[in-house]
């Protein structure tokens, strides 16, 4: 499990986390909305370690991320997988040494073995027959699940996803919210996702957290956010014409 | 000044970490093969083109400018042999390695910068700047003393090769010239020059690569960045290498 305490993060004396509290639940996908600017991917990356926080804490299983040595974190990490919005694929190795690349480094696995592994998190994401392609050689949609082989391949316990529906038609982006769901409770990972599309957080949101101009200002879960009163989770999750109707139907 | 003292703060930070024991031994070695080939291997083409006809003008205008009976025609070898040990084999080479290799290293790892890659390593667990880092430095200051001294071999022959054709002088004075006074300690001196310009380059290099932040335009800046500071460094030490080595 991951506690938040009281962080705050600010750049150039713009804060952009105001004493965030919040946890995400193990064996869920949790997922972190908000407008673009909201400080979505500032907390995520004071979670993963890749910013400091200029105050609070993050608690892995009871361990604070900030109060423990380099090498205590780097043990920490290996048990983190992340989707970037990128994809953030290696361009100079191909599909499969992109999945083997964490086994090849940290695993205690034989090269067999590690082939056998990462061909197993490539078939799981349903690649078969494009290991020896590069990065460049596939499209986003691809990249992506790629992304999602290589982020499990060391079965991690906390799975970080940012913007994983980001640049993809609506179908691939589907495909990709099944894998996340599937992927969380199939191997009982703690998952984290970012999102601004609507789509996903009522597709596989189990418990959602929303940020807004860098506060936590609400969580609940799916059904929740659809009956709340609160204005600004309404200009939010209603913003669009189609969801608007939604919610004229639902009351009627 | 301030700016100044802050990116010095910043390379040294980044070399504490770029100095730490490699995660997998394995792993290190392939990489440092990989990058032998890549800054090195790569390199000799337009290393040996440039010292062939580096070391034929250094001779045609040596020869051209002695009008004097005095001066014994070998003092063409001797001088051609001296400039390219001294000066153009370990300094020049180097120059233009900081143009080829230090831009590669720059966009290369500024690149991964952007595109998350680096992060990517980051949240693996891995020291990103000692994997991506470590292997380019050992790897040049492993190669490039080869390349200086296939240079200077160039640079000579080069000479040699304009005697024969143009018969400027005859080559055996050219030899005899290029034999005279020889002190092997000039070569030690030139390798050591060599090796730390290595460093120099890929350290300065990596370093604007890995603190690159923005996209592709500030990835080209970087690159820039990484030419002129590793160039500006190769002449400031060059200096100060030959005052506390020959002087």
């Amino acid at each position: 499990m991951i506690e938040i305490q009281a962080l705050n993060k600010s750049f150039n004396g713009n804060q952009v986390l105001r004493d965030v509290n919040l946890s995400f639940k193990k064996g869920k996908v949790n997922m972190i909305i908000g407008q673009s600017g909201s400080g979505k991917s500032v907390l995520t990356k004071c979670v993963v370690g890749l910013l400091k926080p200029d105050s609070g804490k993050v608690l892995y299983d009871g361990q604070d991320f900030f109060a423990i040595s380099e090498d205590e974190r780097r043990e920490i990490r290996k048990q983190m997988g992340m989707l970037f919005q990128g994809s953030a694929l290696f361009d100079s190795m191909s599909i499969l040494e992109n999945v083997m690349f964490p086994l090849r480094l940290f695993g205690e696995m034989s090269p067999k073995e590690q082939m056998e592994r990462a061909r197993f998190c490539l078939q799981r994401v349903n690649i078969e027959g494009k290991e020896n392609l590069y990065p460049s050689e596939i499209s986003g949609g691809m990249q992506k699940r790629v992304g999602i082989a290589r982020a499990i391949a060391m079965r991690p316990a906390y799975l970080f996803c940012d913007e994983p529906n980001s640049g993809l038609d609506p179908k691939t982006s589907i495909v990709i919210d099944n894998l996340i769901k599937e992927i969380t409770y199939e191997f009982d990972i703690t998952t984290i996702v970012i999102s601004h599309d609507m789509n996903s957080v009522i597709e596989i949101g189990d418990h959602i957290h929303f940020l807004y101009n860098g506060s936590m200002w609400w969580n609940g879960d799916k059904r929740d956010i659809l009956k709340t009163d609160n204005p600004e989770i309404n200009d939010f999750v209603y913003a669009s014409s189609f969801m608007a109707e939604l919610k004229e139907k639902l009351r009627v | 000044m301030v700016n100044l003292l802050t990116h010095f703060g910043s390379y040294f930070i980044l070399l504490r970490s770029i100095f730490r024991r490699p995660q997998k031994v394995e792993v290190f070695f392939q990489r440092l093969f990989l990058e032998i080939d890549s800054l090195g291997v790569k390199s000799t083409g337009i290393v040996a083109l440039l010292s062939i006809f580096m070391g034929a003008v250094i001779t045609l205008q040596t020869a051209s400018n002695i009008d004097s009976p005095l001066i014994p025609l070998y003092t063409v070898g001797y001088a051609a042999r001296q400039s390219v040990i001294l000066e153009f084999a370990p300094t020049i080479i180097s120059l233009i390695l900081a143009g080829k290799v230090g831009s590669n290293v720059a966009s290369e790892i500024g690149t991964m910068r952007v595109t998350e890659q680096i992060d990517a390593l980051e949240i693996m667990g891995v020291n990103s700047a000692s994997f991506l880092i470590q292997p380019k430095i050992i790897a040049a200051m492993i190669i490039n003393p080869f390349l200086i001294v296939m240079a200077m071999f160039l640079g000579i022959a080069g000479g040699w090769m304009v005697c024969l054709g143009t018969g400027i002088i005859p080559t055996e004075e050219y030899l005899i010239g290029v034999q005279y006074d020889f002190k092997p300690f000039t070569v030690v001196y030139a390798l050591v020059k060599t090796v730390v310009f290595a460093f120099v380059i890929t350290s300065v290099s990596s370093y604007h690569g890995y603190y690159t932040r923005g996209g592709a335009l500030e990835v080209g800046v970087s690159s820039t960045k990484a030419v002129v500071y590793s160039s500006i460094l190769i002449l400031v030490l060059n200096y100060v290498l030959t005052q506390t080595l020959l002087i």
